[in-house]
C-alpha cells in the first residue's frame, strides 16, 4: 500500500539499526556459542577456544545423568507451571469479570506480581519460607499446625514445590490480565442467546466463553513462552539448583558449568540445547497465534 | 456477566474466591515492604512479634548514614548504574524500535514475515544461555563491567518487544489519515511526524515504560557482565547480601523496596496501554 510513497529501500533502512543491534548482541554471540560448543574452551586457558573437539561436548552431555535430570526437571517444571498459571489465571479473570464495581482497582491489584523483578520474587519467597524468620513457618508454629520449623528450601519435594509456587505467583497475572481483556471484549449476544436457549452456567462457559477465549490463551502462552528463561533469576536466589542439585534446572546447571567451573565449551553445548528447546516452544505457539489471528479476523 | 440469574453458590463463592486471590497476590509483597521498615531485632525475634514497629534505620544504613554501621553496600552507585543503563537503553530502543515497528506496520516488503519472526525469536533466547557467549565476546572487547556493555545488551533485549508493540499501535492508526496528508502535499516524513506519530504517542510511551522495566528488572545477564560498583545494578546488588555471613533480612527488604517502587509507579501509569498493547497488538492482524 504505502510502498509507492517512496523507494523500496525505505523499510529496510528503517529496520537497519534494530537489525544491527540484534545481530551484534544476539546473532553473533549465538554463532560464537555454536562454535565454542565444538571446542574444549575453558576460560582459565584462553588458547583452548581454538581446540576443536567435534561433538565431544555433546556426547559427554548426553551421557551425563545430571544433564538429563536438569533437562527433565526443566520440561516438567515448565509444563506444570504454565498449565497451572493458565488455569489459575482463567479462574482469577472469571472472578474479576463477575464483579460489578471496582473492576479497575481489582485489575491493578492483579498486576502487582508483574511489577516484580524475578530476582525479587525469589528473594521474597526465600524470606517468606525461611525457617528462622519466615512468615509461613511463624504462622504455622503460632497456629500450632507444626511444632518444628520446616526448612522448605532444603527438602527435595518442598524445595521444588516452593520454586513452582514462586513461578506460579510471578506469572499467573499475565494470563489473568490477558484473559480478562478477552472477557471484556467478548460480545454479549451469544451469551444472551445461550441463556434464552436454556444453557446452564457450565454449558455457557464450555461452549461459548472458552472457545472465544482460546486465541487469548494462545497469546498469553506465546508471550510467556518468550520469557520462560527468567525463572533462572528466581531459582538462582532461592536455591541456585541446590541442595545437592535437587532443584537444578537447565539454566542453573549451564551457569554453574560455564561460569563457576569455567567450562565454557560444555556450557555452550548445553545452552544450545536450551535455545533449541525455547525456540521450538515459541514457534509452536506463534504458529497457533497466527492461526487464531485469522480466526479472530473472520469473526470480527 | 449474566447478572440476576446466577445461582446462589456463585454469589457466595465469588467474593470468597476474590479475597483468597487478592491475599495470595498481595500479602508476600506487602510483607516484604513492611519488613523494610522494621528493626532487625524484631524480625529475628522468637516467638515472632506480629505488630510491626516503624524505623527508617534500614534505609539510613543502606546509604551509610548510620555511624554504627561498619560498611554498607554501595547502594547509591547501584541506583545510579541501574538508572543509567535502563534510561539509555530504553531511549535508544524506543527510537530504533519505533522505526522498525513503523516499517512493519506501513510497508510491504520481501521477507517481512521472516524478519518479524526473527526479531521475536531473538527474544526467546534465555538470558543465561545468551550470557555465556556474550561474556566471551565482551571480555575480548573490554566491555565487561562497563555500563556501555550492559546498555548494548539491554538495547537488543528491548528492541523485539518495542517493535511488536509499536507495530500494533501504528496499525491502529488509520492509513487514510497519512494518505490524506500526502495528497495535500505533505512529504512522507511530515505525514509521519505530524499525523501518525502524535496518534501513536501514548502507545509509544507505554512501550518505553515496558522497555525500562525490562532493563530495570533484568538479572541473568547483568549478574555475569558486571563486576564492581562501576556497572553493578540494583538486582545484582541484592545478591551481594546473600554472600555475606549472616543474612541481613531487613537490609534486603529495604533494597527490594527501592527496586519495586519505580516499577510500581511506572506500571500503574501505563497499565491501560499495556493491556491494550499486549492483547490487540497480538490479536488484530
Amino acid at each position: 500500500m504505502a510502498s509507492s510513497r517512496s523507494g523500496r529501500a525505505v523499510p529496510y533502512l528503517l529496520l537497519l539499526p534494530a537489525g544491527l543491534a540484534i545481530v551484534a548482541v544476539v546473532l553473533v554471540p549465538l554463532l560464537v556459542s555454536l562454535y565454542s560448543s565444538f571446542t574444549a574452551y575453558n576460560m582459565t586457558h584462553p588458547a583452548t577456544l581454538y581446540r576443536w573437539i567435534g561433538f565431544r561436548n555433546y556426547e559427554r552431555l548426553f551421557a551425563n545423568s545430571d544433564f538429563w535430570w536438569a533437562l527433565g526437571r526443566t520440561v516438567v517444571f515448565l509444563m506444570v507451571a504454565l498449565n497451572l498459571e493458565m488455569v489459575l489465571g482463567l479462574g482469577v479473570a472469571l472472578l474479576v469479570s463477575r464483579v460489578t464495581r471496582g473492576q479497575r482497582l481489582l485489575r491493578t491489584i492483579i498486576m502487582f506480581p508483574m511489577m516484580f523483578s524475578p530476582v525479587l520474587v525469589g528473594f521474597q519467597f526465600n524470606f517468606l519460607l525461611n525457617d528462622n524468620v519466615g512468615l509461613i513457618d511463624n504462622l504455622l508454629l503460632q497456629l500450632g499446625v507444626i511444632h518444628q520449623p520446616i526448612a522448605w528450601l532444603v527438602g527435595t519435594w518442598t524445595a521444588n514445590l516452593s520454586i513452582l509456587a514462586a513461578e506460579v505467583w510471578m506469572s499467573t497475572s499475565v494470563f489473568a490480565i490477558l484473559l480478562l481483556a478477552g472477557l471484556f471484549a467478548m460480545p454479549r449476544d451469544p451469551l444472551e442467546a445461550a441463556r434464552v436457549d436454556g444453557c446452564n452456567a457450565w454449558q455457557t462457559f464450555r461452549y461459548i466463553t472458552l472457545p472465544y477465549l482460546a486465541p487469548f490463551i494462545t497469546i498469553a502462552m506465546t508471550i510467556r513462552s518468550l520469557d520462560v528463561g527468567r525463572a533462572y533469576d528466581m531459582v538462582r536466589i532461592m536455591t541456585n539448583g541446590g541442595p545437592a542439585g535437587r532443584t537444578e534446572l537447565l539454566w542453573t546447571l549451564m551457569a554453574r558449568v560455564g561460569f563457576d567451573n569455567a567450562q565454557m565449551g560444555a556450557a555452550n553445548a548445553m545452552a544450545y540445547v536450551s535455545i533449541i528447546l525455547s525456540i521450538t516452544f515459541s514457534v509452536y505457539f506463534y504458529r497457533r497465534l497466527l492461526a487464531s489471528r485469522r480466526f479472530l479476523g473472520e469473526i470480527a | 456477566m449474566s447478572s440476576g440469574v446466577e445461582p446462589r453458590w456463585q454469589r457466595i463463592a465469588t467474593p470468597i474466591g476474590l479475597v483468597i486471590a487478592i491475599t495470595v497476590i498481595c500479602l508476600p509483597g506487602i510483607w516484604v515492604m513492611i519488613t523494610a521498615f522494621r528493626p532487625n531485632v524484631e524480625v529475628l525475634s522468637r516467638p515472632p512479634v506480629w505488630i510491626p514497629s516503624f524505623t527508617l534505620d534500614n534505609f539510613r544504613a543502606m546509604f551509610g548514614l548510620l555511624p554504627a554501621v561498619e560498611q554498607g553496600l554501595p547502594v547509591a552507585e547501584y541506583i545510579r548504574n541501574s538508572l543509567i543503563t535502563s534510561v539509555t537503553s530504553t531511549a535508544i530502543a524506543l527510537l530504533v524500535g519505533t522505526m522498525g515497528g513503523y516499517a512493519f506496520a506501513r510497508f510491504h516488503f520481501r521477507g517481512k514475515g521472516a524478519l518479524f519472526l526473527g526479531f521475536m525469536l531473538s527474544r526467546t533466547i534465555p538470558g543465561v544461555a545468551l550470557s555465556l557467549p556474550v561474556f566471551i565476546l565482551w571480555s575480548r572487547l573490554g566491555l565487561i563491567d562497563t555500563t556501555y556493555g550492559l546498555i548494548l545488551v539491554y538495547l537488543a533485549l528491548n528492541i523485539p518487544f518495542t517493535v511488536w508493540l509499536t507495530d500494533g499501535f501504528f496499525r491502529q492508526v488509520p492509513i487514510e489519515l497519512s494518505q490524506a496528508a500526502l495528497i495535500d502535499g505533505a512529504t512522507g516524513w511530515q505525514a509521519f511526524w505530524h499525523v501518525e506519530f502524535p496518534l501513536a504517542r501514548a502507545g509509544l510511551a507505554s512501550a518505553g515504560i515496558f522497555a525500562f522495566l525490562t532493563s530495570w528488572n533484568e538479572f541473568a545477564l547483568a549478574s555475569q557482565l558486571t563486576r564492581s560498583v562501576a556497572s553493578k545494578t540494583l538486582t545484582v546488588g541484592l545478591m551481594d547480601y546473600t554472600s555475606q555471613f549472616t543474612i541481613d533480612w531487613v537490609g534486603m527488604c529495604a533494597l527490594a523496596l527501592l527496586i519495586i517502587v519505580p516499577a510500581f509507579a511506572l506500571t500503574f501509569i501505563v497499565q491501560r496501554h499495556l493491556i491494550e498493547g499486549l492483547t490487540f497488538g497480538g490479536v488484530k492482524g
